[in-house]
């Protein structure tokens, strides 16, 4: 785990002071084996395909990454500067690991790879983006997807 | 990014997060998280390292067959290093931008791209990629934006549109991308901090940066004044702010 102690002090002392969301929780969904699910990305590093809108500020809406992207059309638009982005430069799959899942799942590890996966900028207050959260999930439950790779950055 | 985990689970898809901030996923408590020791940035651990991106991988997934939450599980191994890393050098030596004068960032910015082009070429074609362009600019146009408000000329020409602010902020994103895709070119893993210092402290870009930087938390634009003040330099080069 990476705890506050293991950080640069700045960039802790930040962390620390961010306001956390309030959120109801309990929900827990069940699904199958997981050698039956097909699973999506939800990354929260800001990312689209080039000429996508771009992140801004205050940002909480998402953007769509089709399966079959060209890793080269994948660009980061998080307005951050506080973490480590010389990773993706040089691998895509350290915050969008699609291809790991790719291989897991014709390994038979996972059942399958979603069509669309999904991309949120995390620095934004959370509230205002449940209903895209809706519209993600919905559109997850449209191509037969039941479960989601939260992946932060 | 928690909150979303709450969000898709209350709308029947099953989440599993992976977590870069331990005291944060204790705090959200998200159905199932894999909490990691990796810096901010690599959520999965390594770069051009799949089977270590496998194990964190698996590691997350196996959360999905725990019947009820929440859980947080940490992830036991931090990322690898690789076995022969002896440090690393950017494969050209620029000149140091301590001597150059003052108000010629537009030219020395150019002079370093200019140099830096046939590694960032070859970067790219070996990975099949670059991250260089959200900013919709070319390279070299990007840099001609940053430097010459970092010299402090007048509004340059942006994108129909877009503010100064948000043109400029996505073109030092493009700058700084295309230094580091540029400097490791080279076979060889290159510790993240390694190049945070090299762009800030011995690159005429990085000095562009910090000189547009102080420009813009001082103007009147509330836009230009989140740039200045956040949205340039990393906390972890808070130091060299006005040095």
């Amino acid at each position: 785990m990476t705890c506050y102690a293991d950080m640069p002090e700045s960039v802790a002392r930040h962390l620390a002071r961010l306001p956390l969301p309030e959120i109801e929780g309990g929900a827990f969904a069940l699904g199958p084996p997981l050698a039956e699910r097909r699973v999506a990305v939800v990354s929260s590093a800001g990312l689209g395909r080039r000429g996508d809108r771009l992140f801004g500020p205050g940002a909480v809406d998402y953007r769509v990454l089709p399966a079959d992207a060209d890793a080269g059309d994948i660009v980061m638009s998080h307005i951050s500067v506080n973490y480590d982005r010389t990773g993706f430069q040089q691998d895509l799959n350290i915050v969008y690991p699609l291809e790991r899942l790719q291989e897991m799942a014709a390994a038979g590890e996972i059942g399958g790879v979603a069509d669309h996966h999904y991309s949120f900028m995390g620095a934004s207050d959370p509230a205002p983006m449940q209903p895209f959260a809706e519209d993600v999930a919905a559109a997850m439950r449209a191509e037969g997807v039941d479960t989601a790779l939260l992946v932060p950055v | 990014m928690c909150a979303l985990a709450h969000y898709l689970e209350r709308e029947g898809i099953a989440t599993v997060a992976i977590a870069l901030v331990h005291e944060h996923a204790e705090a959200i408590a998200n159905p199932r998280t894999l909490s990691v020791p990796f810096e901010l940035g690599r959520p999965l651990g390594a770069p051009d390292n799949p089977d270590f991106q496998r194990r964190v991988l698996r590691a997350a997934l196996a959360l999905l067959d725990r019947p009820a939450g929440p859980v947080l599980e940490e992830f036991p191994d931090p990322a690898p290093e690789p076995a022969d890393y002896e440090g690393w050098a950017c494969p050209v030596s620029l000149p140091r931008p301590e001597a150059a004068p003052d108000g010629n960032h537009e030219r020395l910015v150019a002079d370093e791209i200019a140099r830096l082009r046939p590694w960032w070429d070859l970067a790219k074609e070996r990975r099949g990629r670059t991250t260089v362009g959200a900013s919709g600019y070319e390279i070299e146009e990007a840099a001609r934006l940053v430097g010459r408000y970092a010299d402090g000329a007048g509004p340059d020409d942006t994108e129909p549109g877009r503010k100064l602010s948000r043109s400029l902020k996505l073109a030092c994103d493009d700058l700084m991308a295309f230094y580091t895709e540029a400097a490791t070119a080279q076979p060889g893993a290159a510790a993240s901090r390694d190049l945070s210092d090299w762009f800030w402290g011995e690159t005429a870009g990085g000095r562009a940066l910090l000189a547009l930087r102080e420009r813009a938390a001082g103007d009147g634009d509330k836009g230009m004044q989140l740039l200045g003040s956040l949205l340039i330099l990393p906390r972890s080069q808070a130091h060299r702010a006005g040095a």
